[in-house]
C-alpha cells in the first residue's frame, strides 16, 4: 500500500468499526445473530487463510478444528459449568495443539495429497464425536443455555455474543497481522512459492508450517467455540466435509492470503446461500454455484484481490504490481 | 336525541370494531385477512428424501386458500431449507419467528433439527406443532408447553411389534439393529418395555449403525449368527435396503419386523425385489397409496384428485405425501377450532384440545386426540404384512395410550 493512503485507509477502518460497534442497537436481534455468525466464520476463515492463504497448504477438514472447539466449548459448559467466555480460549489452546500435532505427519505430504488427509480428518470427526457419547451427546448433540450478559451490562444475549464475537474477531486480526507482516509472514509466503529457496535462506521450513497448522486451528476452533455459545445447541450433523469446503469456498472468495477478504468471505458463506433460495427455492443450489462462478470470473483474485486493485488505482498507485500476493489490506 | 343515539351506537360499534381488529393483530403473523406459518424441511443434502413433505404441505394450503382459506384467513406458508443441518435451522426458525413473523411454526422436520430449537421455542413462547418426527420427547407439556409431536412415537410403535412376538412368537430369540441414537433406542426402548420382564431372555443380540456409515453387512451376519428367529430391524430406508438385501442374500429366515420409518413401498420396499421383501412386517397408520383396498375409498379418492391438480409434479406413490397431506389437515383443524381468536396461547389450547378427529387418509378406526396433558396426537396403529406387491393390514388397531 502507498504511504498517502495510508491515514485515509486507517480513517476508513475506524469508521467501519465504529458503524460495526453501534449496529447492535440498531437491528433486530435476529440480524445481530446473523452477523455474529459472520463474525465467527471470519475468525475461522483467518485461521485456514493463514495455513492456505499465506502458507500454501491446502486443507479440507478445517471443520474438523471447528468441531473440536465447539465441543470443548459445549462440553467444559455444560458438564462442569464453566463460564463461556473460558471456554474460547481453551478451545483455542487445544486446538492449537492438536493442529500443531496433526501439522507434524503433514508435513510429508503435499498440494493435493495433504488435501486428502485433511479431508479424511473431516470425515472422521462427527463418527468419532458420536463415539464418545458419554461426553458429547452422541448424535444428538448438547443442548446449551445462551450465555447471557455479565451482571451490570443491560446487553440481551444476542447483543452480548455479538460484541465477544467483534472483539475476539479484531484481536485476532491484530494477532494474525502482526504475525503476518514481519518475518513470520515473509517466512510463510516464501515456503509457499518457492520451498527450496525459502530453505536456502535459512526457514525452518519444518517448524513454520507447523506452526502455520497449529495458529490455523487454534483461530479455527476459537471460531467454534464462539459458535456454540451463539447457536447453543452442538450436534455432529452440524460438522460435515460441507462445512470444510465451505471454508474453503470463504477464502477463495474473500482473497487468498489477505486479511480482510476472511471477513469478505464470511459475508459470502452466510449470506449466498439465502439470497440463492429466496431466488429459487427448487434449486438453490445451483443458482449458488452460479454466483461462484460469476465471482471466480469476475474476481479472480477473490473480493478483497478486486476492491484493493480498484483502491490502487483511486489512490493512483502502481496497479501493475501483483497487489494480492501477501498484501494485508 | 335520535341522532345522538345513532351516533352513539356506531361510536360504539366502531369501538369494538377495533379492539377486535387490535386484538387479533397482537399476535405476530396474524391479521384479519391472513395468518402466517412457518416451516423448515430438508429440501437439499442427505436427508431430502423428505423435501416433497414441504411441497405437498405448501400445496394443500394452497388448496385451503382457494377454498376460502380457514375462517376467512389466508394461510401464508413460509418455508425454508435448512438442509437438515441444526445450525442451520436455528438460523432459519429465527429468521421465521423474528424477522418474519410467524404466528407459530409447524412440522418442522428431524430430529436434531429441532432439539436444536426445542428451547429457543418454548424461550419465545412461539408454537412449535406436529414435529415431523416421532422421538418421544416431543410430549412434554410440562417442560415444554409449546411444543407438540404428531405421528405416534418410536416406542408406541415398539410396544407393539413386543406384544406381535409375546402373542404370536413361541420361543421368540430376537436380534436387533438399530441407529445409535434418540430415534434407535426409543425404538429398542419400546420393544423392551413392551416385551418387560421377558426381554432380557428373548432378546439375544443388539447390534448398531451411525447414520454416516457405508454398510452394515456384517451387523447383519453377526444377527444370523447368533441364533435369533426374530430381526426388529430399526433403520432409516437407505439402510433398511441393505438391510433387506442382505438378510436375504445370506440365507437368513427371521420374522423381519421393520420399523414403520422405512416402510415405504416406492422407496424402500420396491428397490429390494419381491423375494428379499415377502413377509416383512411393520406397523402402519396412514392409508398406503399404493394399497388397492383404497382404490374406492373416499379418503383416497379426494387425495390423489388433490396431487393431480394442486401437486402434479408429486409421486402418487410416495407414502411422504400423505404425511404431509394429513399433517396439514390436522393444522388446518386446529385453526378452524381457534376461530377467531388466534393468539399463541389459544392456538395451543386448540391443538391440545382435538377430540376423535378423523384424518381422511388414517386408517380406519384411527382417531386424533390431544389433551392438556397428552401431546401425542396419533398412538394407534395396526399391524401390515408384504405380500410382495404391497402391504396387507392384518389384526386389530392397537391403542397404545390405553395401556
Amino acid at each position: 500500500m502507498s504511504a498517502p493512503s495510508r491515514p485515509l485507509a486507517l480513517t476508513v477502518l475506524l469508521v467501519l468499526l465504529a458503524v460495526t460497534a453501534l449496529l447492535p442497537f440498531v437491528l433486530s436481534n435476529f440480524r445481530l445473530f446473523q452477523f455474529t455468525q459472520v463474525f465467527i466464520y471470519a475468525i475461522a476463515l483467518l485461521g485456514l487463510n493463514m495455513l492456505t492463504g499465506y502458507n500454501g497448504q491446502i486443507s479440507l477438514g478445517h471443520g474438523a478444528f471447528y468441531a473440536l472447539g465447539a465441543y470443548t466449548a459445549a462440553v467444559m459448559m455444560d458438564r462442569w459449568n464453566v463460564p463461556f467466555l473460558l471456554t474460547v480460549p481453551a478451545a483455542g489452546v487445544l486446538c492449537l495443539g492438536a493442529g500443531f500435532l496433526f501439522g507434524i505427519p503433514a508435513l510429508r505430504l503435499e498440494g493435493l495429497y495433504l488435501a486428502l488427509a485433511t479431508f479424511s480428518l473431516a470425515l472422521a470427526v462427527p463418527q468419532i464425536l458420536k463415539y464418545f457419547e458419554h461426553w458429547t451427546g452422541g448424535s444428538q448433540g448438547l443442548v446449551l443455555t445462551k450465555p447471557d450478559a455479565p451482571l451490570g451490562l443491560r446487553l440481551t444475549p444476542d447483543q452480548w455474543l455479538y460484541f465477544v464475537s467483534l472483539a475476539v474477531l479484531v484481536f485476532l486480526m491484530i494477532v494474525a497481522w502482526n504475525l503476518l507482516r514481519g518475518r513470520t509472514g515473509r517466512a510463510l509466503v516464501a515456503i509457499r512459492d518457492h520451498p527450496i529457496a525459502a530453505e536456502a535462506m535459512g526457514v525452518n521450513s519444518a517448524l513454520y508450517k507447523s506452526l502455520a497448522f497449529g495458529v490455523s486451528a487454534g483461530y479455527t476452533g476459537v471460531a467454534g467455540a464462539l459458535s456454540a455459545g451463539a447457536i447453543a445447541f452442538v450436534a455432529p450433523d452440524a460438522f460435515n466435509v460441507f462445512l470444510s469446503i465451505t471454508f474453503l469456498v470463504g477464502i477463495v472468495i474473500g482473497g487468498l492470503a489477505s486479511i480482510s477478504g476472511a471477513i469478505l468471505g464470511a459475508l459470502f458463506i452466510q449470506f449466498v446461500p439465502n439470497w440463492a433460495q429466496d431466488i429459487s427455492k427448487a434449486a438453490p443450489w445451483a443458482i449458488y454455484g452460479v454466483f461462484l462462478i460469476v465471482f471466480m470470473y469476475t474476481m479472480p483474485r477473490g473480493i478483497a484481490g478486486t476492491a484493493q486493485a480498484l483502491w490502487g488505482r483511486l489512490a493512483r498507485a502502481d496497479v501493475r504490481s501483483s497487489p494480492a500476493k501477501g498484501g494485508l489490506l | 336525541m335520535r341522532f345522538r343515539t345513532v351516533a352513539l351506537s356506531l361510536t360504539v360499534v366502531a369501538t369494538l370494531a377495533l379492539a377486535a381488529w387490535a386484538g387479533a393483530a397482537d399476535t405476530p403473523g396474524v391479521t384479519a385477512t391472513e395468518v402466517k406459518i412457518g416451516h423448515t424441511n430438508p429440501y437439499s443434502g442427505n436427508a431430502s428424501a423428505y423435501g416433497t413433505i414441504g411441497k405437498v404441505i405448501t400445496a394443500y394450503f394452497k388448496k385451503a386458500n382457494e377454498e376460502g382459506g380457514v375462517n376467512g384467513r389466508k394461510i401464508n406458508f413460509v418455508t425454508y431449507d435448512d438442509a437438515y443441518s441444526p445450525p442451520k435451522t436455528v438460523e432459519m426458525v429465527r429468521k421465521l419467528v423474528e424477522q418474519d413473523q410467524v404466528a407459530f411454526v409447524f412440522n418442522t422436520l428431524g430430529t436434531p433439527t429441532n432439539s436444536a430449537i426445542h428451547k429457543y421455542m418454548n424461550q419465545q413462547k412461539v408454537p412449535h406443532l406436529f414435529l415431523a418426527t416421532g422421538a418421544t420427547k416431543w410430549g412434554d407439556p410440562e417442560h415444554f408447553p409449546w411444543t407438540m409431536g404428531w405421528q405416534p412415537t418410536y416406542q408406541t410403535e415398539g410396544k407393539i411389534y413386543a406384544q406381535y412376538i409375546l402373542n404370536n412368537v413361541p420361543n421368540a430369540k430376537v436380534g436387533i439393529l438399530y441407529q445409535n441414537d434418540d430415534y434407535g433406542k426409543d425404538y429398542v426402548k419400546g420393544l423392551k418395555d413392551g416385551l418387560g420382564d421377558a426381554a432380557k431372555k428373548i432378546i439375544v443380540m443388539e447390534q448398531t449403525y451411525e447414520a454416516t456409515d457405508a454398510t452394515i453387512d456384517s451387523q447383519i451376519v453377526n444377527l444370523k449368527n447368533s441364533g435369533a428367529n426374530v430381526f426388529y430391524n430399526v433403520t432409516i430406508p437407505k439402510y433398511a435396503v441393505q438391510a433387506i438385501k442382505k438378510t436375504h442374500d445370506i440365507g437368513w429366515k427371521p420374522l423381519h419386523l421393520l420399523n414403520n420409518v422405512s416402510a415405504s413401498v416406492g422407496q424402500v420396499m420396491k428397490p429390494v425385489g419381491s423375494d428379499a421383501s415377502r413377509g416383512i412386517l411393520t406397523t402402519q397408520y396412514l392409508k398406503d397409496p399404493t394399497d388397492p383396498q383404497w382404490k374406492n375409498d373416499k379418503g383416497y379418492q379426494d387425495w390423489l384428485a388433490f396431487m393431480k391438480k394442486y401437486y402434479p409434479e408429486g409421486n402418487v406413490e410416495d407414502a411422504f405425501n400423505v404425511y404431509g397431506y394429513s399433517a396439514a389437515q390436522t393444522m388446518v383443524q386446529v385453526l378452524k377450532q381457534c376461530g377467531n381468536d388466534l393468539s399463541r396461547e389459544s392456538i395451543m389450547k386448540q391443538a391440545a384440545s382435538l377430540k376423535d378427529f378423523m384424518l381422511p387418509m388414517a386408517l380406519p378406526g384411527i382417531k386424533v386426540n390431544t389433551g392438556p396433558k397428552d401431546f401425542y396426537p396419533i398412538e394407534q396403529e395396526q399391524l401390515a404384512k408384504f405380500d410382495g406387491e404391497r402391504w396387507v393390514l392384518f389384526g386389530e388397531v392397537y391403542d397404545a395410550s390405553k395401556k
